[in-house]
């Protein structure tokens, strides 16, 4: 579908860039990776996963949130995880030889940093609560915030690449 | 030892997420991500379950902030959207972001409703 000039692509994976950073089975490599070298990449995703959540804990302690109130935290956590993965699938796509890149960094220690169950319970607990102005306020602001710092990643991690191949 | 049942839990949940994502990829033909929808979904099911039970610090820690928050991702689902959004598939996008926020919420309510019909 993307067909924006600078793109290496040769293979059909590569023009058509992955919908899903975790693994995308329209992807011959990633199709593979699993058989090839299971121990490698499952190591991978929970050696990052590790590291990433332990980041989470650390913004949670730093950041600390009482019953009712607004989970500054994990609003943050997970709106500066989608900037980073944003940047990092422009990588990926550039450097295909990179093959733990992605599982590694993307599925493990950005998939273990950002966390959907946690900000969901966290609705809800601001739903119970008797807060559901800032239930709503929490959830869109999340949501649109990650949209929003996806966009500016990809575009970022874009604009270095082509500066660099100048 | 609260952040080392983080760090073990997370080392259990994330692989877990990328074989669910992987058996639920295999299984259908379309652009729109239901792995990820479901490890999320799962997640929240769960989640909120043992967040409305009084655990112990360390399983919390372990089982909660670890392992289900590690099983569940915001990072892939933002992008996942954001490429549905890109590629011009605008209803989809709004309907993965509207579906995945209303199965979660429906699932923790529902794992929470659980665990305090047992709890009493």
């Amino acid at each position: 579908m993307s067909t924006e000039p600078g793109r290496t692509g040769a293979t059909a994976a590569q023009t058509d860039p992955p919908v899903d950073p975790d693994v995308d089975l329209r992807s011959p490599g990633q199709v593979r990776e699993l058989a090839r070298r299971p121990w490698a990449v499952i190591g991978a995703i929970a050696a990052g996963g590790a590291i990433g959540a332990t980041a989470r804990h650390a913004a949670d302690v730093l950041l600390p949130h009482a019953p009712g109130q607004l989970p500054l935290s994990t609003l943050l956590v997970n709106v500066s995880g989608a900037l980073l993965i944003g940047v990092l699938m422009v990588v990926v796509e550039a450097r295909p030889g990179s093959r733990l890149l992605r599982p590694f960094l993307g599925t493990g220690v950005l998939g273990g940093y950002t966390t959907f169950s946690t900000h969901v319970v966290d609705v809800q607990h601001l739903l119970e609560a008797g807060r559901p102005g800032w239930a709503l306020l929490y959830l869109g602001g999340t949501l649109f915030g990650a949209l929003a710092a996806v966009a500016a990643g990809v575009a970022a991690a874009e604009a270095v690449l082509r500066k660099g191949k100048r | 030892m609260t952040w080392l049942m983080v760090a073990l839990g997370a080392a259990v949940g994330a692989p877990l997420r990328y074989l669910a994502d992987r058996f639920v990829q295999a299984r259908h033909d379309s652009v729109f991500p239901w792995g990820t929808h479901a490890a999320n979904a799962t997640a929240c099911l769960l989640l909120g379950f043992t967040a409305a039970l009084a655990l112990p610090p360390a399983v919390a820690a372990f089982a909660g902030t670890g392992l289900l928050g590690a099983l569940s991702t915001y990072s892939t689902f933002g992008y996942e959207t954001y490429r549905l959004v890109r590629t011009g598939a605008r209803f989809l996008a709004f309907a993965n972001a509207a579906a995945s926020i209303a199965a979660g919420l429906g699932a923790a309510l529902i794992g929470a409703a659980v665990a305090r019909s047992i709890t009493g």
